[in-house]
């Protein structure tokens, strides 16, 4: 690896490009774009969840509630208000930051386990809300007829039914949050974030309001979840009510680990790793669960710092 | 005469029914060196996070600055310039010793940036290295703090509490575990640091402190046992009794 040094600390230093290049690519991978889309979505959607997880290091398990409340945000605006598309996305991300700012509000007063019960919890009050709402949100049939069917980007109208029109339009919003994401943990508070993880005592003796720090990290990381939840309900022409299941709460958990939590490019191949897996074997067999459960063990027993850390890790270790 | 930096008032400390520290009054003046005495268990930690804010005393008050500060919360201390060591090491592990110190620096400036980068702050960089190589520490910059031996570990204790510039630095068992030549290093550093701002330090090794203090305070059972220059502790009948057998 030695040789390869300048070409990786490159890639480093460029990573919102090198990642954005690899994605542009990506298509050419996958079976079918469909597949590609779904991956691209819970990728932004782990990313974001990492941020608070992987470099603030709190465990939510109720991050669900901000990709549903994304998904029903901008799936309303279209369904029942005729919103343009571009205006249900920003509905749904400012829907899905309020309730970030609730639920965190009330959550970071624990610790450990009992913030991950709390949000666990609070993302079930989102789930009931939303299940009772039949009106506007079609309750257990989800909401259906969310339809974009033509983007008109200034005179210049893109087919959004194309599945490669439309992969290259979702992969434009991350894209944006890669950038973003990029340059909040390279700013002064993503350094911030990384001493309350490593140890929220010293942090507070250094000067850093902890429990203010945790509500801004909940809160980006909401509101990006909830962008993942628009693009998916565009993407999917309906929102399903297990949007905001905890078992989805659960999955952006071991895709973060299995990809690698604290890493920049983890979330996406945690994603890819457990989307290609489930697209693989549901054809083949019904217990396809099995399988991911047990890549999953195997990585958690061999590879503790996921795929992508222990790459990283493994080029570093050889850098030296 | 200027007024205290520090003064605790009445100070009492409650841990369900124990009491760990009963009406301590005591002041400690600017730019001097003092040191907080007592056999283990006396109460000088627990005297120490009072004054320190990890928590608020049960009863009594601490005024800095002529400011009344009993019960602000902990991060408000750093800002107005009283900057602590544990008794126990606490860095952060897994950053760098130069990012644990370049982030400690970092507070005044900026806590909530989210979209500048870290490099635009290349000053608080030098400043980190600056702090490195006043606690020793210039070769490990780049070395995680968990990698650092437990001396070196004490040191970017020192430095991380230096980075917000104190006006009141406070130490609890800053040569806590530490080799007798360390032990050396750690007490001239203490002595070079007070030459510039007041600090409080805490210690149950008597005899370590003496030579280098102005004031000794003698902590025993939560009491104020002894408070005076290192000559009149050390004559006092209670003390002696305490330390029994001990060289005073
Ligand atoms: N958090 C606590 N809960 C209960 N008892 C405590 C706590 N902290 C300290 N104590 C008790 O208070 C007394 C003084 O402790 P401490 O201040 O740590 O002593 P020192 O630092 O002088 O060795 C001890 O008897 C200790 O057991
Ligand atoms: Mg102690």
């Amino acid at each position: 690896m030695e040789a390869f040094r300048p070409q990786v600390d490159f890639i480093a230093r460029h990573r919102v490009a090198a990642v954005v290049v690899f994605l542009s690519l990506f298509p050419l991978l996958v079976p079918y774009q469909a597949l590609a889309v779904n991956i691209l979505i819970f990728g932004l959607y782990a990313m974001g969840f990492n941020i608070l997880f992987g470099y603030t290091g709190m465990l939510s398990f109720g991050h669900a509630a901000f990709l549903g409340t994304g998904s029903y945000g901008a799936g309303i605006a279209i369904v029942h208000l005729g919103w343009p598309w571009y205006v249900a996305i920003a509905t749904g991300v400012a829907a899905a930051t309020a309730v970030g700012m609730v639920v965190g509000f009330l959550a970071i007063r624990a610790r450990g386990i009992y913030f991950a019960m709390v949000t666990l919890a609070l993302a079930q009050c989102v789930y009931y809300v939303f299940f009772q709402a039949e009106t506007y949100t079609g309750g257990e049939n989800g909401l259906r007829g969310v339809e974009v069917g033509v983007i008109d980007l200034f005179g210049w109208r893109l087919d959004f039914v194309d599945p490669t029109v439309k992969y290259y339009v979702v992969l434009a919003f991350v894209a944006f949050a890669l950038w973003f994401v990029s340059r909040v943990l390279g700013s002064p508070f993503g350094a911030v974030i990384e001493t309350v993880r490593e140890n929220e005592r010293r942090a507070q003796a250094c000067g850093y309001d902890v429990a203010r720090t945790k509500l801004v990290a909940f809160v980006i990381s909401a509101a990006l979840c909830g962008l993942a939840g628009t693009l998916r309900a565009l993407h999917l022409s309906i929102v399903p009510i297990d949007s905001l299941h905890y078992l989805t709460s659960g999955l952006v958990v071991m895709m973060c680990l299995l990809g690698g939590m604290g890493t920049f490019f983890g979330p996406f191949v945690g994603a890819a790793t457990l989307l290609l897996i489930e697209e693989t074997f549901t054809n083949l067999t019904r217990h396809w669960q099995l399988i991911t459960g047990v890549v999953f063990m195997a990585c958690v027993l061999f590879f503790p710092r996921g795929i992508w850390g222990s790459i990283l890790h493994w080029i570093r270790r050889e850098g030296r | 005469m200027t007024p205290p930096i520090l003064a605790a008032e009445n100070l009492s400390m409650a841990f369900g029914r124990f009491l760990a520290l009963k009406n301590v009054t005591v002041s400690f003046d600017r730019n001097t060196l003092a040191a907080i005495i007592g056999p283990n268990g006396a109460g000088k930690s627990t005297f120490f996070n009072a004054i320190s804010g990890a928590f608020a005393p049960s009863s009594g008050r601490v005024i800095y600055e002529g400011r009344d500060i009993t019960g602000s919360p902990q991060h408000a201390f750093a800002r107005m310039g009283i900057a602590k060591s544990f008794q126990i090491t606490n860095v952060f592990p897994q950053l760098t010793t130069h990012e644990n110190v370049r982030v400690a620096c970092q507070m005044r400036r900026a806590r909530f940036d989210i979209l500048t980068p870290r490099e635009s702050l290349g000053d608080l960089s030098d400043k980190a290295d600056r702090l490195l190589g006043t606690v020793g520490l210039a070769g490990a910059r780049k070395r995680p703090a968990a990698d650092l031996a437990h001396g070196q570990q004490r040191g970017l204790e020192i430095a991380l509490a230096l980075a917000c510039d104190p006006k009141l630095l406070l130490l609890d068992e800053p040569t806590a575990g530490m080799s007798p030549e360390e032990t050396v290093g750690m007490m001239n550093l203490i002595v070079r640091l007070a030459a510039e701002r007041t600090v409080i330090l805490v210690e149950h090794k008597m005899k370590l402190v003496m030579g280098i203090c102005q004031r000794v305070i003698v902590l025993h059972h939560g009491e104020l046992l002894a408070d005076g220059s290192p000559e009149e502790v050390r004559a006092n009948t209670e003390v002696r009794r305490v330390y029994l057998g001990q060289n005073v």
